[in-house]
């Protein structure tokens, strides 16, 4: 078979892919070789260790991995990525999609408009009406529930930013399962429902195995965006005393605010190989659908 | 698409860097001022005071003389850490406004760094014939002097004293002047203000999230009550019994409901405390004179007090008994202040040297107090002010003599740090030994066992 369906040739092919190739270096290959060199060393951003960082080897990684904060750190990250987007967007992302899925013009439309602009608003604004809503003092929430003085923050760091999230991510899973809603043939569910099937038994049996690549891309992606979001920075920075910082906050107060740029990028570091195995995860099962597909 | 998107990003924000110091189409030479100031909110009169009378003055000034310059202020409003880790990125990439403000105690690890080097070797010989080096006290110059070189213009300093609210005080059956002779008295003050009905009426700035504030408005004054320097002989404090007083007084303090916990955990649990005092919420409130000037200040404060003049008195901070002080005192404080230093990288470091001398001139430093309370760096500036504000001559008078400077080592924002986070662990609700025992751990990692003495 002609692998050459464009008929370039290998040395135009290559010409074309080169500037791709790259930006890619310079933009993503190099930050990230350079990021794993500064975790070897003891850099600093004042200090004597600014201007002559010394190699301590894997110093960096040895205390990152017996740290008791990184230990917190990675699990509350945990929490955030399962609570916020597995069940949170996911769930929720899909659920709005369905109910929406053969409503009439105006009720779709605004539904989709207000879900979308929590989406698309600038994170320091949206960061803002968070703290506002949830403000100890003169927040909207404790006004609404008349609970003066709870400090939603403090009390709860954790819930308060999965719940932040899942109304800033939503949108992206309801738009995904949206598209994939249209794909399910009407006539499939249409026999469904004829045959006596219950919602439930029709979600299983008939719409989650046409869109089963759309579920996995979707949980894939919001996984790794929420894994690395670092807006809720803006609203609780870490903590209080670290109950809420995840990994991105960590590294942030770690790296910037500390100055410990070396032990800073050790744990980035981590956090790259982390990403890399979630993205090798995607790849490996996108193939294994591919191949069931064409075989 | 993306990388392509990013490369243009990219290219933009080099061209936009290389803008800075080039002219402005007239082919004027452009200087720029950064501070964290700005108008209208943090550090307003600073802002204010760049932004009209220094810029205007200076560009007639240099009008005059025939050269057309034109002078910018890059205003920010961030906690003073994430304004410290923004000039230090800035630096770092060799970028950033050519006269830049710093807090005196940063000078040590940025020059270490090379981020900032000494005002002659960035403007030349100029710098050593300045007028107003010989207005300016040793030791106030000494806030921007490390390793025995000159890297900054000290802009002033000032000391902490207890704020306390004299309504509140009438109320609790407490007398107007008041001067608390140890610890205890401000325990007892506090107590008396709480059985009036005020819910938390001492702030001791506490936790890692109030920064540098905890340990030069809390921590660093009661060590000094205490008896204890941090730094001394070459040896830093640990675990002391002197700290454990210190902790101990925290814990009274915050486990005993006189002061709210939960303010010092939340992210802007300072600007709060300083919102509580103004609405008369909080009825004692450790701080500098910066809150007298900059805070509660009738019109251009963050959170104005239209009354300060007759509700807000002023003590000096006891030590934990009459005489167990530092050096034998019975009354103690802290003092800093800021600093202006030149980029290094000032592609016109002539001019910004200039512009820098130009800022501390008498004349300016006199615009700058606008009539308002502020020790400043130029003795002759305060010999005329002087006696304008009372609070002005309380610190000049009274807590100057008797007041201590942090240890200009480049370390010590790290011992620092350790420090709020003791003060976090006791806030939290651990006990004074499990904090120490903590801190003690933290510091003999920071800078090494042999440096650390619990005597």
């Amino acid at each position: 078979m002609n692998t050459d369906a464009a008929g370039l040739g290998r040395g135009r092919a290559a010409g074309f892919v080169l500037p791709a190739m790259v930006l890619i270096g310079v933009f993503l290959v190099f930050p990230a070789l350079w990021t794993i060199y500064l975790g070897l060393t003891d850099y600093r951003l004042t200090g004597l260790a600014a201007a002559n960082p010394r190699v301590v080897g894997a110093d960096n990684y040895t205390a990152a991995l017996g740290d008791e904060r990184f230990h917190r750190s990675l699990w509350l990250t945990v929490q955030y990525v399962l609570g916020s987007a597995v069940l949170g967007q996911a769930v929720l992302g899909f659920t709005i999609a369905w109910m929406l899925r053969d409503r009439p013009g105006p009720v779709k439309r605004i539904t989709e408009a207000l879900v979308l602009l929590a989406w698309i608003l600038p994170s320091s604004v949206v960061a803002f009406l968070w703290i506002a809503l949830l403000d100890r003092d003169e927040g909207t929430l404790n006004a609404l529930l008349h609970t003066p003085g709870f400090a939603w923050l403090l009390d709860y760091p954790m819930p308060s930013i999965i719940v932040f999230n899942v109304w800033r991510g939503t949108a992206f899973s309801m738009m995904l399962y949206g598209a994939a809603l249209e794909n399910v043939p009407p006539s499939q569910l249409e026999t469904a429902r004829l045959a006596g099937a219950s919602t439930l038994q029709q979600l299983r049996d008939v719409v989650f195995p046409a869109i089963k690549g759309h579920v996995l891309t979707n949980l894939l992606l919001i996984s790794l965006w929420t894994f690395n979001d670092f807006t809720t920075f803006q609203i609780t920075a870490g903590g209080p005393e670290g109950r809420s910082e995840i990994l991105p906050v960590y590294i942030y107060n770690v790296a910037l605010r500390d100055g410990q740029l070396g032990f800073g990028a050790a744990i980035s570091s981590v956090v790259l190989l982390i990403n890399l195995v979630f993205a090798f995860a995607y790849l490996r099962l996108l193939r294994g659908r591919r191949e069931a597909v064409t075989s | 698409m993306r990388p392509a998107l990013a490369a243009v990003a990219g290219a933009l924000l080099v061209l936009t860097a290389c803008g800075t110091g080039t002219g402005a189409g007239d082919g004027g030479v452009t200087l720029t001022i950064t501070a964290n100031a700005i108008s209208g909110g943090k550090n307003a009169e600073t802002a204010d005071w760049t932004e009209r009378w220094v810029i205007p003055r200076f560009e007639a000034a240099q009008k005059a003389r025939g050269r057309q310059v034109h002078v910018l202020f890059q205003p920010s409003a961030a906690d003073d850490e994430q304004y410290k880790t923004k000039i230090a990125l800035d630096l770092k990439s060799h970028a950033g406004a050519d006269v830049i403000d710093l807090d005196g105690i940063w000078i040590g690890e940025f020059a270490q760094a090379g981020y900032i080097k000494p005002l002659s070797s960035v403007a030349g010989a100029e710098v050593g014939s300045w007028e107003g080096w010989s207005q300016i006290p040793p030791a106030v110059q000494g806030l921007g002097i490390f390793d025995g070189q000159k890297y900054g213009l000290p802009q002033g300093t000032d000391g902490r004293v207890l704020f306390y609210n004299k309504d509140l005080f009438r109320k609790a059956g407490l007398p107007a002047e008041w001067q608390p002779r140890s610890w205890q008295e401000i325990i007892d003050a506090g107590a008396a203000l709480k059985r009036s009905g005020v819910p938390a009426p001492i702030q001791l700035d506490a936790g890692t999230a109030m920064g540098e504030a905890t340990t030069m408005q809390g921590v660093l004054p009661l060590l000094a009550g205490a008896g204890a320097e941090i730094y001394a002989g070459g040896k830093w404090t640990g675990a002391s019994q002197a700290l454990k007083d210190v902790l101990g007084f925290y814990r009274q303090i915050y486990t005993s409901g006189l002061g709210d916990p939960r303010l010092q955990q939340e992210a802007q649990g300072r600007d709060k405390s300083f919102a509580e005092f103004a609405r008369g919420e909080i009825g004692i409130l450790a701080e500098s004179d910066y809150f007298w000037r900059a805070v509660v200040e009738p019109k251009a404060g963050v959170a104005p007090m239209p009354n300060r003049n007759a509700v807000v008195g002023y003590a000096l901070i006891p030590a934990e008994r009459p005489g167990s002080g530092i050096r034998g005192q019975d009354v103690v404080s802290m003092s800093g202040g800021g600093v202006r230093v030149l980029n290094p990288n000032s592609p016109n470091p002539k001019l910004a040297w200039e512009l820098l001398a130009f800022m501390h001139s008498a004349e300016a430093t006199t615009a700058q107090l606008a009539g308002a309370a502020r020790v400043t760096s130029r003795k002759d500036v305060n010999d005329r002010v002087l006696g304008v504000d009372p609070m002005l001559k309380f610190v000049s008078d009274k807590v100057l003599p008797i007041t201590a400077y942090r240890p200009p080592l480049a370390v010590y924002p790290q011992v620092s740090a350790a420090l709020q986070e003791a003060t976090a662990d006791i806030v939290s609700g651990r006990t004074v030994d499990e904090a120490a025992a903590g801190y003690q751990r933290k510091l003999q990692a920071i800078v090494g066992p042999s440096h650390v003495t619990t005597s």
